[in-house]
């Protein structure tokens, strides 16, 4: 039954690129999950748990032949180093890791709000976050030209990076 | 003007968008028609449910994950039963696991209904949506029947489902699957072959296995490139194992074969539904058989104070009132609910009534964390529950598979035309309550 | 500015030309559905052909505001979209109604939290409240019914 859950691992978030690259040059080829706990209220420390799910997956025939569950601790002002390179989607996962709990990852482009609006402060799912606080709804962008397509504007790159 | 001097402008397909899909950014940057690059922006549904988890109890918690993958709202529940149960070490009997099972599938098959209705009604064809839709509507009355709610059904409980098999469910079942049947032939009929269809989701929206797993993505998406990993065969949970099915899996990873993909499934997930019909235990027959009374009959004689008379009958409650059958619940009174009987008939049933349903008693599930997956309509539908012995989660995280093709659509787009992008869209099945939580 | 606005009073011949204009609009409404969440299930299943709202006159949604008279508000509005919902609203032309779908756009529903606007009418004045999580298409004919006798009633002033 534990299949699904895989064996767990706590690396350092210090080392975490080394060992996740190590990890994905043995094999594990697919990044499951990428999510974060937020243990302040418990006391603990470090105060955050990052897990990182990987997978390794046979592409022949989809056979899953073995998962890893990696726990890396942060502390009050996380930064962890990013496995883009590694893993693409880490790309979102990470954006909605720092978007929720405030957890930074560097060597990559700026990271962005995923799943909250820009101006939008703070990092709901952290424990010291009320439930109930809402902040004031957003209004257009100023210095919108009158017929430009949306608020929010991004900037894509060609590259597509 | 100098023509040769190509310019790239910016598109916005805005989040609100003429699609049923909800409500997602895709912010292109375009060449004529081709689009050299794609930014997608989601959060526009964000409804916090990560954070409600954290203050509400482990039963509570289930109508929440309904409105996760709002379509097969049934699997969301069953996923997260299934995790809490993971982390109690709580088994439910076998006719709860078949009810399940059936639950499921046919959330399965209204989802991937509602995702070829909807793309082939942005394709333009109007008549495969109501053919559909109207071949939904048959399992929705069905799902109505089971649950008491057509989509947000809030069925599953820790340690077992809300209430057994309404009387019949196995006929009114099989006609509404005839239905299904049929309506699925004819939209075979209407798209497979047809001109105008394959022209467009022929050839577009084209992903190779390699990136299909450096994005994380199971499901359809990757079945379509040819791996055949469905989490119901790599991971069997509930009784999957005893099932004969098939693992459909197309070879280009275009939006033709995930179309397939979806429509061969839903044929597969009727055999399962039809083999769960015809495997699932019989119900209760833990008790000893008593004569039946009502069980207001029973309650007459508790207040004129004939105990002993009491223990000599069984009530007589209806099958699908909530906590009635001893089949479909697991048998740890610390987390299900006592039996009907034994709530309305002594006071150490209805104490454990009391405790299990009160705030803040509850059902305690020790310290631990866990993840468990199961095979949503898009793909490893996953929960890690982490629990501190309180009466409802510490975080609950949903992996939810359409995230991790959402992300891949910005690559999958670059080089498409517009036109393209709509029926690569209407197959990645983006389900916005799932995708932002 | 509305149709009756632009005939001198009459007397007699005004009402029987705005009860005229009232029938012609509750039996005509071009629907923007601004769907989100999971109540577009439901709108999905009152569209189509087992309820169908068609034979109310309601049947064609136009994808575009410029286009459509009803305001369809289907599923969550969470504060990222609320800027986009009342530039919709904006950009519709009048006569115009608001319809709230569902629970989560009358008062916000069960999702009373950091990211979830208690009710659209905090943002866009609206006309009709379907109530349900989600309502049943029963309910949402219901509503509609209750929405054209509004339009019958009221006609095109003030919207």
């Amino acid at each position: 039954m534990n299949a699904i859950q895989g064996e767990r691992r706590d690396i350092s978030s210090e080392r975490n690129h080394e060992e996740l690259s190590s990890l994905k040059a043995e094999g594990y080829n697919m990044l499951v999950d990428l999510t974060c706990v937020d243990y302040c209220a418990q006391g603990r420390s470090p105060r955050f748990d990052v897990i990182y799910r990987l997978m390794k997956f046979d592409l022949a025939d989809g056979k899953d032949l073995g998962r890893l569950e990696i726990h890396c601790g942060a502390g009050e002002e996380p930064v962890l180093r990013s496995v883009r390179d590694l893993w693409p989607v880490a790309d979102w996962l990470e954006r909605e890791v720092w978007d929720m709990f405030g957890v930074k990852f560097y060597d990559r482009p700026d990271i962005k709000r995923l799943l909250m609006y820009e101006e939008f402060v703070g990092h709901p799912l952290r424990k010291d976050y009320p439930i109930l606080k809402r902040q004031p709804l957003i209004g257009p962008k100023d210095g919108a030209k009158a017929d430009s397509p949306s608020f929010n504007i991004l900037k894509p790159t060609v590259t597509g990076e | 003007m100098n023509i040769s001097n190509r310019k790239t402008y910016m598109l916005n397909m805005g989040p609100a968008h003429p699609s049923m899909h909800g409500v997602v950014r895709l912010v292109l940057e375009l060449d004529g028609e081709r689009i050299m690059a794609c930014e997608t922006e989601i959060g526009y549904l964000h409804r916090a449910f990560e954070k409600h988890a954290e203050s509400e109890t482990w039963n509570n918690v289930v109508p929440w994950t309904d409105r996760l993958n709002y379509v097969s709202p049934l699997i969301n529940n069953v996923g997260y039963a299934l995790v809490v149960e993971k982390l109690a070490g709580i088994t439910v009997p076998e006719r709860g696991q078949y009810i399940r099972v059936i639950a499921c599938e046919i959330s399965r098959v209204t989802d991937h209904l509602t995702c070829i209705a909807a793309t082939a009604m942005e394709l333009g064809s109007l008549t495969v949506f109501l053919y559909l839709i109207k071949a939904r509507e048959c399992l929705y009355q069905r799902v109505d029947e089971l649950t008491g709610a057509r989509i947000t059904t809030s069925f599953t409980r820790v340690g077992g489902v809300k209430a057994d098999l309404p009387a019949g469910f196995a006929e009114k079942c099989a006609a509404a699957f005839a239905e299904v049947r049929t309506a699925i032939c004819e939209a075979d009929q209407l798209l497979t072959r047809n001109r105008i269809f394959m022209d467009r989701v022929e050839g577009t929206g084209v992903i190779s296995k390699e990136d299909a797993v450096a994005y994380g993505i199971t499901g359809p998406f990757l079945r379509s490139t040819g791996v055949p990993y469905d989490v119901r065969r790599a991971h069997p949970y509930l009784v999957y194992d005893r099932f004969d099915f098939v693992i459909p899996v197309g070879s280009t990873g275009d939006n033709y074969d995930r179309y397939l993909c979806r429509l061969a499934e839903i044929e597969q997930s009727l055999c399962i539904l039809e083999q769960a019909f015809a495997q699932i235990p019989d119900g209760d027959h833990s008790l000893e058989p008593r004569e039946m009374k009502h069980a207001y009959e029973l309650q007459d004689m508790g207040k004129r104070g004939d105990t002993e008379l009491i223990e000599r009958y069984a009530a007589k409650v209806d099958q699908t009132l909530e906590g009635m059958a001893a089949a479909i619940r697991a048998p740890n009174r610390w987390a299900t609910l006592p039996a009907k009987e034994q709530t309305y008939t002594n006071i150490e049933g209805l104490m454990n009534h009391f405790e299990l349903v009160m705030w803040s008693w509850g059902i305690k599930i020790p310290v631990g964390e866990t993840y468990s997956a199961v095979e949503g309509a898009n793909g490893e539908l996953g929960f890690h529950a982490v629990s501190d012995g309180a009466d409802g989660p510490y975080r609950l995280r949903c992996r939810p598979p359409c995230l991790f093709t959402m992300a891949a659509l910005s690559k999958i787009l670059i080089g498409a035309q517009i036109a393209d992008i709509v029926p690569t869209f209407g197959s990645v099945n983006m389900i916005a309550g799932e995708l932002d939580r | 500015m509305p149709l009756e606005a632009s005939i001198p009073p009459a007397g007699a011949m005004t009402t029987r030309i705005e009860a005229a204009l009232g029938w012609a609009r509750k039996y005509s409404i071009f629907q923007y559905p601004f769907v989100t969440a999971c109540c577009g299930m439901e709108y999905m299943s009152a569209a189509a052909s087992h309820y169908d709202m068609d034979r109310f006159g309601a049947g064609f949604p136009r994808f575009s505001p410029r286009q459509a008279d009803c305001l369809l508000v289907v599923g969550t509005i969470s504060h990222k979209i609320a800027p986009v919902l009342r530039r919709i609203y904006e950009q519709m032309p009048r006569p115009k109604w608001v319809v709230a779908f569902g629970v989560c756009t009358c008062t916000g529903g069960f999702y009373n939290d950091y990211s979830t606007v208690q009710g659209i009418d905090t943002i866009v004045p609206v006309d009709l409240y379907i109530p349900g999580c989600p309502p049943r298409p029963e309910t949402v004919l219901q509503g509609l019914t209750l929405l054209q006798e509004k339009i019958q009633k009221i006609g095109g002033r003030n919207r």
